[in-house]
C-alpha cells in the first residue's frame, strides 16, 4: 500500500471526526497497527482537534470525586412489593408481550437491513462523485495545456534523438514573449534511479550551454509536459541525463535529444 | 500504547482508569460542547452528563467506533445538539445554529466573565479561511457526514475530504508555530 497517498487522501481526518462507517474504522485501526507512519499521523490530527477544543473550553474543573458521587447516587432502587394479579390475566399478558417482542424484533431486523442497504448506496455515491471531481480537475489541466500550446507567440522546436538514444525525441514550445518553454518529454525513456533530465539552452558559436532546469518527478507526471523559464536568446535546446539534482554543465555523452531553433 | 491499556481497564469499569481518562479529556469535551451551546455554565453541566453516560456505556466502546476520543466526541456532540434542539433552549437563545464556533469569540467580547482562553482560540484560528472554519465546525463539532457537509457548504462532495485535510494541516501549523 502507498502509505503517503493514503494519508494524503484525507481519510484519517474523517476518521478522527468519527463520520466513517464501522468497516472503515476497523480498516484504519488495522492499518495504524501495521504502519507506524499512519499511527503517528492519526495522533497528530487528533492532537490538533484536542488543542482546538481545549481552547474553546470554559475551563472545566468539576472534580472527579463529585462526578463519581453523582454516578453512584443515580443507581435506582426498584420496588419489589408489587401486588399479584390473577394467573390467567398474567398468562395473557405474558403471551401478548412475547408476541410484541417478536414483532418488534422482526421490525428491527427489517430496519437494520434497509439501513445497511442505504449505507452501501451512499458509499457508492461518494465514490462516484469523487471520481467525477477527479476527472473534472484532470480535464481542466488538459484544457489549460491545450490553450497554452495554441498561443500564437509559440514557436515549436523538434528535438531529435542523439547517439545515446536514437529513438528518443522531444518537443519544445517556446513562448518568447512570456520567456517560457514547455518541454513535451513523452518521447524520452524513464530516467534510471538517481538520475534526472536537465534541459539546456544553447548558443551555437561559441557553444555555450545555460541550464534551464530539471524535469523533476518525471515518472509521476502523467502528461510529461514541463514548464520552464527561459530568458535566454536560445539558438538550440538540448536535454541531457544528469545525476539527481542536476549539474553545472551538461554531460554531452549523455545528450538524449537536441534541436536547433529555426531562424526566421 | 499506554492509552490502549487505559481504555481496556476502563472498559472493565476500573474507576482509576476512568479518572485518568477524565483528566485527559474532560476539558476538551467541555470545549466541544461549548462550541455548540456557547454558554459556559450549560456546557459544564452537559459535560458532566456526558461523562456519566460514557461510564455507564463503557462496554460498548470498541475500535470499530474509531479512536477513544472520537467515540466520546460523538457522545458529547450528540448530547449538546440534543440540548439546543430542546424546547427550553430554543426560547432562551434563537438562531444559534447559524454561527460557527468562532462565534464564541464574539459572544465573549460582550460577556467579560468568561473563562474561555479567547486569546489562545484566536491564535489557533487566526489565518484559517472562513471555509476552513466552516468545514471543521461541521465535520468535527456537528458530526455532519461528507454528503451533508457538501450540501451545507454548496461544494462538490468530492472536495470535502481534500479541503478538510488542507484546513487541518493549517491548524497543525498554527499549533506548531506557537
Amino acid at each position: 500500500m502507498d502509505v503517503d497517498k493514503y494519508i494524503a487522501s484525507g481519510i484519517l481526518e474523517l476518521y478522527i471526526a468519527g463520520i466513517l462507517s464501522e468497516k472503515e474504522n476497523l480498516e484504519i485501526a488495522n492499518y495504524a497497527k501495521e504502519y507506524p507512519k499512519i499511527q503517528k499521523e492519526i495522533e497528530a490530527i487528533e492532537a490538533s482537534i484536542l488543542e482546538l477544543s481545549r481552547k474553546a473550553s470554559p475551563g472545566y474543573n468539576y472534580s472527579f470525586a463529585a462526578l463519581m458521587n453523582r454516578i453512584n447516587g443515580e443507581v435506582k432502587v426498584v420496588d419489589i412489593n408489587e401486588k399479584r394479579s390473577s394467573p390467567l390475566l398474567s398468562y395473557i399478558g405474558w403471551a401478548a408481550s412475547v408476541l410484541l417482542a417478536v414483532g418488534l424484533f422482526w421490525m428491527y431486523q427489517q430496519n437494520q437491513d434497509l439501513k445497511s442497504d442505504i449505507e452501501v448506496v451512499e458509499k457508492q455515491n461518494v465514490d462516484l462523485e469523487q471520481q467525477v471531481a477527479d476527472t473534472d480537475s484532470s480535464l481542466e489541466q488538459t484544457q489549460e495545456l491545450l490553450n497554452t500550446l495554441r498561443d500564437q507567440n509559440i514557436s515549436v522546436i523538434a528535438l531529435g534523438g542523439q547517439a545515446v538514444s536514437p529513438t528518443s525525441y522531444a518537443k519544445a514550445y517556446w513562448n518568447k514573449k512570456d520567456q517560457k518553454v514547455f518541454i513535451d518529454a513523452k518521447g524520452l525513456p524513464e530516467p534510471p534511479d538517481g538520475f534526472v533530465y536537465q534541459v539546456w539552452s544553447l548558443k551555437l558559436s561559441p557553444l555555450t550551454p545555460t541550464s534551464m532546469g530539471l524535469l523533476e518527478d518525471f515518472s509521476a507526471d502523467e502528461n510529461k509536459v514541463f514548464s520552464l523559464n527561459n530568458p535566454n536568446e536560445s539558438e538550440a535546446f538540448g536535454i541531457t541525463l544528469e545525476p539527481a539534482g542536476g549539474s553545472e554543465s551538461p554531460n554531452l555523452e549523455q545528450l538524449y535529444t537536441l534541436g536547433v531553433v529555426a531562424t526566421s | 500504547m499506554q492509552l490502549d491499556l487505559l481504555v481496556e481497564q476502563f472498559k472493565k469499569k476500573d474507576p482509576s482508569a476512568f479518572e485518568k481518562l477524565y483528566s485527559m479529556y474532560s476539558e476538551n469535551i467541555c470545549g466541544v460542547i461549548n462550541t455548540i451551546v456557547k454558554n459556559d455554565a450549560l456546557a459544564q453541566e452537559i459535560c458532566q452528563d456526558v461523562f456519566i453516560k460514557i461510564w455507564n456505556n463503557c462496554e460498548s466502546y470498541n475500535s470499530s467506533k474509531g479512536r477513544f476520543f472520537t467515540w466520546i466526541l460523538n457522545i458529547a456532540r450528540n448530547a449538546a445538539i440534543d440540548e439546543i434542539r430542546s424546547k427550553s433552549y430554543k426560547n432562551d437563545k434563537k438562531n444559534l445554529s447559524a454561527d460557527y464556533f468562532v462565534g464564541i469569540l464574539q459572544h465573549k467580547q460582550e460577556d467579560e466573565n468568561t473563562t474561555v482562553d479567547t486569546k489562545g482560540l484566536k491564535n489557533m484560528v487566526k489565518n484559517l479561511k472562513e471555509k476552513c472554519v466552516q468545514i471543521i465546525e461541521l465535520l468535527y463539532f456537528r458530526g455532519y457526514t461528507q454528503k451533508d457537509a457538501a450540501k451545507e457548504l454548496d461544494i462538490p462532495l468530492g472536495t470535502v475530504k481534500t479541503r478538510n485535510r488542507s484546513c487541518i494541516s493549517q491548524l497543525r501549523e498554527n499549533m506548531a508555530v506557537r
